[in-house]
């Protein structure tokens, strides 16, 4: 079986299937397309046979009357009804199996821009630009978002795709089935260098990948320092570092404290997911769209004690700092309170479909 | 056109051309400018949607010739973008939403009808100055500087690009309103034109594919202007519609689109559906197999294509339920359309068929449309779309479908209603050559694409990784010969046009509607208003006895 599926890739030219969905893609994507081919060279063929078997042996020749009958007429609709809903069926249930990520899937920000690809391993980890490591055999779930206009995260090895889009986070998962290196491609029309925002995912085994995360917390570190007060497209921070450097351009900590202490506004410490009383005496929990609207439209809620004194944000602040700030406030945490990188996540995963 | 030495008297069996009728009943140009003659309207049409194609044409060559090799070959990158999104504004707008309904539906739709003319003569030449506007406007924002947003025009790139757009948008925004008032103008026709004993199931099956993308025109049109309008407000007026920057939703623009755009498909592909039925009863001498099922399935592809455009949008971070929603509703599409590829094939079935020009066409256009069809199906699901999305398989599906359906369909129009339109006949081997070498090259142009997308081609790119570069190779290689094709065409054809025999009033002796008169027809269509007493593309002689074949 795996021969033949290995002989009709090659005759496709389909990559090689090197993550837990690719096979799955394959399977049907043979199934589709040998019937597709079957019904439309028949279709071909049937009309050129009867081009010959009826052609014309005399002029103005009349011919018989030919009429469907009712069971024609539900052939030819129940036909191919079946198998477009066959492939529907199992297409929608190969989705829903791609778009639900593991719970334990270790998480990777995707920060897409013109012309390149940047990713970063939550508060602690390391970052890079174009170059994507992960452990094979363990999912991973990128957490993406663009600074500028729509871009598409797109590995063909992988048979993953996932349009990155600037305002808000969209999220795809795979899981790696044999080290090696994989071509990142944009897939999504995003100007002049559109054809060139490549990048690479490179696959290594567990072990071998936990010792390189290793050696480039160290080395992040010392990077940091390195890069103090660089700012822009050239960043190399994390997302929660660059957060941090917004909050301090744009004055936020004038007035929101890192500490606990309340000031003109609430402490951001521990803010996140925190249930706040209002004015009016509704509560929110303070999740990242009460914390982006509370940039946008400060005055809108108000939480019970302060002054509606907070200026508006719109237009002074481009979505992938806002995206950044709200990292920043997610990772004040107090000690012991902290939480796990993987809960950091922006979305919860969605449980699993039934099995 | 007509010269009056070939009016000779002396052969009364030899074919003539009508001393008088639409082309020379008026002459100067001054005449044609201010014509509302529908024949007219329609010739004035095919000339502008040919001039269209030779554009679009020498733009996708242009592209092809760019693509031949890994990195920069004839032009750099921006010409690149630009050149692609010429090449989908031009095709898209200005030929493929036209072609079949502004010139055969415009020429022939009165004539099948039994009419004089459409419901609003002068309306119909307002839509063709709408026409030329808009193409004006779009062709002079093209060179002055250029778009190069795709024919997409997505936000926020659209919103944010430096370029010129503007002209492009307001171009689009015009043509639309040329597409609604024709679309107007012959759902009118339909309902209120048709010669005495016409009733709706009289009607020839292009009237049927006509009526119904008249419909999708007039609903869906202004959708395409709302959203070309709201992207010249965000750019000019810099309000947040679809920049999240500004508090915009770039995927609403999507929608939007889609919405249009979708259906659009359906405008371009329908009236070619109409033709192959028209053909394939003419040259198989037959009544067309299941009537009733073709133009009804027109009707359902016309409906069910309205709730489809969310399939264009399944990897945008649009939700998995809508995902699937849309992707079921998507399959009954195929279903359509396989309904009428049966019908047309079991109409060959013990036919008398005349294996002329058109029938390679034909033979070309069952097998692409069964197999671009079935690949929209592929691409409709879901996890299959994931990676084919945004590559070259989705742009080999579409080019199937608008270049191996519309297309065909097109060139099959043009040859078997040449006559009627001009009163003389192409050469039948020039045709057989051009006809064979297009269905070829085709086949070679775009058979690669959908390896190249199977392997991970994206869409747009202008650089590309170099284990892609054999099969681009070949498709352009493909294209040398479909071009090499169309330019045989254009020569026989204008041939034809100054010294092709003379046809005679229905060298293919259909039993269309439209061959009750004389061809060129006269200015006013009919001498006499013609009297229905048969059904359409029926081969029966009055009360001739004829066996009948239950299948």
């Amino acid at each position: 079986m795996s021969a033949i599926e290995d002989l009709l890739r090659q005759i496709l030219w389909l990559p090689e299937p090197n993550s837990t969905f690719a096979p799955r893609v394959d399977q049907l994507h043979f199934f589709v397309i040998t019937v597709t081919m079957i019904a439309s060279v028949l279709t071909g063929l049937l009309a050129f046979f009867f081009f010959f078997k009826y052609r014309e042996r005399k002029p103005r020749q009349s011919t018989p009357l030919v009429i469907p009958s009712v069971k024609f007429e539900i052939a030819v609709i129940s036909v191919p009804l079946f198998f477009f809903l066959l492939w529907f069926v199992q297409g929608y249930k190969d989705y829903v199996w791609y778009t639900t990520p593991p719970e334990n899937a270790m998480d990777v920000y995707v920060m897409a821009k013109k012309w390149m690809w940047k990713f970063s391993y939550g508060a602690e980890g390391p970052n890079a630009i174009a170059t994507l490591h992960v452990p094979a055999h363990r999912p991973v779930r990128l957490l993406m978002t663009s600074r500028d206009v729509i871009h598409s995260f797109f590995v063909p090895d992988f048979r993953i795709k996932q349009d990155v889009i600037p305002g808000r986070y969209t999220e795809t998962w795979f899981e790696a089935t044999k080290p090696g290196r994989y071509q990142i491609l944009c897939s999504q029309y995003c100007g002049t260098w559109h054809s060139q925002m490549w990048g690479e995912v490179v696959v290594m085994e567990g072990p071998e990948f936990d010792q390189w995360m290793l050696e480039q917390r160290k080395g992040a570190l010392s990077a940091r320092v390195d890069s103090g007060g660089d700012d822009g497209p050239a960043f190399h921070g994390s997302i929660v570092e660059y957060g941090k450097q917004v909050a301090m351009n744009q004055g936020c900590v004038k007035c929101h404290s890192l500490d606990g202490e309340p000031h003109i506004g609430p402490t951001w410490l521990d803010l996140y997911n925190k249930k706040e009383v209002l004015e009016n005496g509704e509560t929110v929990i303070a999740d990242e769209a009460y914390l982006t609207d509370s940039m946008i439209d400060p005055r809108g809620k108000i939480v019970k004690g302060f002054k509606p004194v907070m200026p508006t944000y719109k237009g002074r602040l481009a979505a992938p700092d806002a995206a950044a700030l709200v990292e920043f406030i997610k990772s004040l945490r107090t000690p012991g309170l902290e939480a796990v990188p993987s809960k950091e996540a922006i979305y919860e995963p969605a449980k699993p479909a039934q099995h | 056109m007509s010269q009056p030495s070939q009016l000779s008297t002396e052969h009364p069996d030899k074919p003539v051309i009508p001393a008088v009728n639409y082309l020379n009943a008026d002459r100067g140009v001054w005449s044609w400018l201010t014509t509302i003659d529908h024949k007219r309207i329609g010739v004035m049409y095919l000339v502008s949607v040919l001039i269209a194609f030779l554009l679009g044409g020498i733009f996708a060559m242009a592209l092809r010739l760019e693509l031949l090799t890994p990195g920069p070959t004839i032009m750099g990158a921006n010409t690149y973008n630009r050149m692609f999104t010429l090449h989908g504004v031009v095709m898209i707008f200005l030929f493929m939403i036209p072609a079949i309904p502004g010139v055969f539906g415009n020429f022939l739709l009165p004539l099948m009808l039994g009419a004089k003319d459409v419901a609003f003569p002068r309306l119909n030449l307002l839509s063709l100055y709408l026409y030329w506007t808009g193409a004006t406007l779009a062709l002079s924002g093209m060179i002055m500087g250029g778009t190069d947003t795709g024919w997409t025009f997505y936000a926020p790139y659209s919103t944010t690009t430096p370029m010129t757009l503007f002209p492009v948008l307001l171009g689009v925004f015009i043509l639309g309103f040329s597409s609604i008032l024709t679309g107007l103008n012959f759902i009118v026709t339909v309902h209120t034109l048709r010669a005495p004993g016409m009733g709706w199931m009289r009607l020839q099956l292009f009237v049927w594919a006509i009526y119904a993308t008249s419909i999708i025109q007039v609903l869906a049109t202004p959708v395409i202007g709302l959203t070309v309008m709201l992207i010249g407000i965000e750019k000019v007026g810099h309000f947040g519609l679809f920049d999240p920057s500004r508090g915009g939703d770039p995927v609403l623009f999507q929608h939007m689109f889609w919405f249009y755009s979708h259906p659009a498909v359906y405008i371009m592909v329908l009236p070619s559906m109409g033709v192959i039925s028209e053909a394939i009863a003419a040259f198989a001498r037959k009544n067309i197999f299941g009537y009733k099922m073709i133009a009804y399935s027109s009707l359902g592809i016309a409906f069910v294509g309205f709730f489809a455009w969310g399939h264009h949008m399944f990897v945008s971070g649009q939700s998995s339920l809508d995902n699937g929603a849309f992707a079921a509703i998507s399959m009954l599409v195929g279903v359509f359309t396989a309904i009428k590829v049966f019908n047309w094939v079991a109409t060959l079935y013990r036919g008398s068929i005349a294996v002329k020009t058109p029938l390679v066409y034909i033979c070309g256009f069952l097998f692409f449309v069964v197999f671009g069809g079935m690949t929209g199906i592929a691409v409709a699901t879901v996890s299959l779309d994931v990676h084919w999305h945004d590559t070259y398989f989705v742009i080999a599906h579409f080019h199937f479908i608008m270049v191996g359906a519309v297309i065909m369909a097109f060139l099959i129009a043009l040859h078997y209603w040449f006559p009627k339109m001009f009163g003389r006949m192409y050469h039948e081997g020039w045709g057989m050559v051009a006809a064979s070498l297009i269905v070829l090259g085709f086949n070679a142009t775009f058979i690669p694409q959908f390896l190249l997308g199977n392997a991970g081609m994206p869409r747009r790119y202008y650089i590309y990784p170099e284990r892609y570069q054999a099969l681009n190779v070949a498709s352009t290689a493909g294209a040398s010969l479909l071009a090499f094709g169309f330019l045989i065409i254009l020569i026989y054809l204008i041939y034809a046009l100054v010294r092709g025999p003379i046809a005679g009033d229905n060298p293919w002796d259909s039993r269309g509607y439209e061959w009750m008169t004389t061809s060129p027809p006269p200015k006013h269509n009919f001498d006499v208003t013609p009297v229905i007493t048969q059904d359409s593309h029926s081969y029966q002689e009055p009360g001739e006895e004829v066996e009948h074949v239950v299948i």
